[in-house]
């Protein structure tokens, strides 16, 4: 048999991001090899020159949309298609770069260069399913790569892949770690952010920061009042919903609520 | 007289690079007009936003400047902070510091050498194409590159973004067993790297040797990755706290990563590993320094194509010391050094895999960034990388437009060029007139 004419084919595409997330496929060393005998690699700037063009079965796409031609890219790769993917918090909710959806974008572009009209950049970066139809979304900042890799080989077999979408608490309590947040008072964000780290950062004594963006049905209000009448500023509490996910929806209206109503305090 | 020939060559994706850029060439006649590296990876104004952070916040931001390299970014920025804070860290922080670097130089490195560059000396089109070619070979890189993410793993939490990482030290200290448990792997590592520099040797190198100025931290008792003076083979070292007396960096239309010039004469320099191993080959471990005596026939070693080989000796250091970093490992105590908040202004320099990275920080009393400055290694070389390229062309221009663009992709990759820190395409445009 002739095992090429039946792989379905793989394209990885990058927008605004840190190749972080396409890294994580170069990073699954004990897999890659064997994956890449299962499924054909046929668009994948980092990995390979051999560069096909589409259609593709599978897109991967990491980063954020921020350039005008960005936005008519992600239309391109999305018509060649059959299933996309975003990887990573860029792809799924902006990015680190979408702190400028909050900023004077001009003034941002001074700050950084000298000739600001050497620039092209839209004022925002924004998720590639604000432009887009999306299949399925895979969060973290990075990905966990074998979560990537259950998404490749589910999709690979026609199968919706298995990714637990609760919140980061339950990694913690599977792991055994003591919540940070009662013990220490520290405005940990794991309950309402989504699994896929493994805990991480309180088993190394420190709060989650939301880095894997929000779980399934989260709530975020309960969790900013508790900390904000424990101790933790506003500013604070705002900067730990904004960081790498700040455009996923639950975590910019809650940011927002926290800011509208310091303002609202302030002027009484 | 005959009109001029002209000729242009677009190659559309420089690809086996980190980040997005594109090359444009203009030939007229036999005369290279014009050569341009252009980065279009989308600006992500990392300078702006961390305005107004709160400083522990920064080692987290500003590893998400570069998925490869986010350690030398970590770095950087807590050394940088903790100079404007005053914070002296304990000897052992600054050993575990080392060791991090160490997991970050192998796991980035070997991902070049196996994936990245050594496809270019067999005419393949990636490592997992090389793989079918020399499955041993191939498969040895993957098993190291996978100790140095290990490495990452236990004493960052995890390879890519690691977290422990902060201002004053580590969140949590490793356990000895944790690490101990390393060194089996490690000294497997040792083995198969000095094995994999030894391969890499014996590559066909193709020749491009121009005079260069060559720029690297130098330490005097060590082989440097968090700490030095600025070394030039063409002038006086450099003070870190003078940096900016000495690099200027200017904004050129194409491109969105800032070119670095040095000196008054605005010239181009050269970073990264063959750099560092001119400076400080004499305090490589034994088994690299071994190597450079077995295997380096030309000194100073500046073909271009030997950076492969550099970076080879210096996965063999990053093994040894590894081994003997976590063999003289008993305990951290305090994990980290308090400090007080404070009004001030504090830069550093690093090593990162590709080069040395600059970073300065004023931060205010309430424990804020006010403003930063953050110089990723590839915008520095970028300027090289032209001017490589202007010398290089010549001998390239009785070929093809598909040959010349894929040699001309070959001497951009020596450089593990990373485009994604300042901004993943290079593309060449050649136009020949």
């Amino acid at each position: 048999m002739n095992a090429s004419a039946t792989r379905k084919r793989l394209g990885v595409f990058k927008f605004a991001s840190c190749d972080g997330c396409q890294l994580s496929l170069l990073c699954c060393e004990d897999e890659l090899l064997a994956v890449a005998d299962k499924i054909e690699i046929a668009f994948f700037l980092e990995a390979t020159s051999h560069i096909q063009d589409g259609p593709f079965d599978l897109a991967l796409v990491e980063g954020s949309i921020s350039t005008a031609e960005d936005i008519k890219r992600i239309q391109r790769i999305r018509k060649q298609s059959r299933v996309l993917v975003t990887i990573g918090a860029c792809a799924t909710s902006g990015g680190i770069q979408s702190l400028r959806n909050w900023a004077d974008h001009d003034e941002f572009v001074r700050a950084v260069y000298a000739s600001p009209e050497y620039i092209e950049s839209l004022s925002t970066s924004t998720a590639v399913a604000d432009h887009v139809a999306v299949d399925f979304e895979l969060r973290g900042c990075p990905i966990n790569q074998h979560q990537l890799l259950e998404v490749i080989l589910a999709f690979n077999a026609g199968r919706k892949p298995n990714i637990p979408s609760h919140s980061v608490c339950m990694e913690c309590k599977r792991r055994g770690t003591v919540c940070i947040a009662v013990t220490k008072n520290q405005p940990c964000v794991g309950p309402v952010t989504h699994a896929g780290c493994g805990a991480i950062c309180p088993a190394y004594d420190r709060a989650c920061y939301g880095c894997f963006g929000p779980a399934e049905q989260a709530n975020c209000p309960p969790l900013s009042q508790h900390y904000l009448h424990s101790g933790t500023s506003p500013k604070q509490m705002v900067h730990a919903l904004r960081n790498m996910n700040s455009v996923a929806r639950v975590f910019q209206i809650e940011s927002d609520r926290i800011e509208s109503s310091t303002h609202d305090d302030t002027k009484q | 007289m005959s009109s001029p020939k002209t000729r242009k060559i677009t190659v559309g994706a420089l690809t086996r690079v980190e980040g997005e850029g594109a090359l444009h060439v203009r030939v007229c006649d036999d005369r290279i007009e014009d050569v341009r590296l252009s980065i279009y990876e989308p600006p992500r104004f990392f300078e702006s936003f961390l305005r107004g952070r709160a400083i522990e916040e920064v080692p987290d931001i500003t590893a998400r400047i570069c998925g490869i390299c986010p350690i030398a970014y970590q770095m950087t920025s807590v050394h940088a902070l903790e100079k404007a804070l005053g914070v002296r860290i304990t000897p052992e922080i600054r050993q575990l510091r080392r060791l991090l670097y160490c997991g970050e130089w192998i796991e980035s490195h070997v991902l070049h050498i196996y994936m990245l560059n050594a496809p270019d000396f067999f005419d393949s089109d990636s490592g997992i194409e090389l793989a079918k070619q020399y499955p041993d070979e191939v498969n040895r890189g993957l098993r190291m590159k996978k100790i140095g993410n290990r490495v990452l793993e236990i004493l960052g939490g995890r390879a890519i973004h690691p977290i422990n990482v902060r201002v004053g030290g580590f969140y949590k200290a490793p356990s000895v067993g944790e690490l101990t448990s390393l060194l089996p792997e490690l000294q497997w590592g040792l083995e198969a790297a000095i094995e994999s520099a030894r391969w890499v040797a014996g590559f066909d190198f193709p020749e491009f040797d121009s005079p260069v100025e060559l720029v690297a931290l130098q330490h005097p008792d060590e082989y440097p990755m968090n700490e030095g003076r600025i070394a030039s083979n063409q002038r006086n070292p450099i003070d870190v706290d003078d940096y900016e007396q000495h690099f200027t960096e200017t904004h050129v239309a194409h491109s969105t990563a800032l070119h670095s010039h040095l000196g008054d004469e605005q010239s181009s320099y050269f970073l990264g590993p063959l750099a560092r191993l001119y400076f400080n080959h004499e305090r490589l471990l034994p088994p690299a320094r071994r190597l450079v005596e077995q295997l380096c026939h030309t000194w100073p070693m500046t073909n271009r194509f030997h950076a492969i080989l550099a970076r080879s000796i210096e996965v063999v250091h990053a093994f040894a010391e590894a081994i003997e970093i976590i063999q003289g490992y008993s305990t951290l105590s305090p994990p980290s050094i308090t400090y007080q908040h404070q009004d001030a202004t504090g830069c550093a320099a690093t090593e990162a895999p590709r080069g040395m990275i600059y970073h300065r920080y004023q931060i205010t009393a309430s424990g804020e960034v006010q403003a930063s400055k953050i110089v990723p290694p590839t915008s520095q070389n970028q300027k090289q990388i032209e001017s490589d390229l202007r010398g290089f062309l010549p001998s390239l221009l009785e070929r093809s437009d598909s040959e010349v663009a894929r040699e001309c992709e070959k001497l951009i990759r020596t450089y593990d060029p990373c485009i994604s820190c300042s901004t993943h395409f290079l593309k060449l445009t050649l136009e020949r007139l």
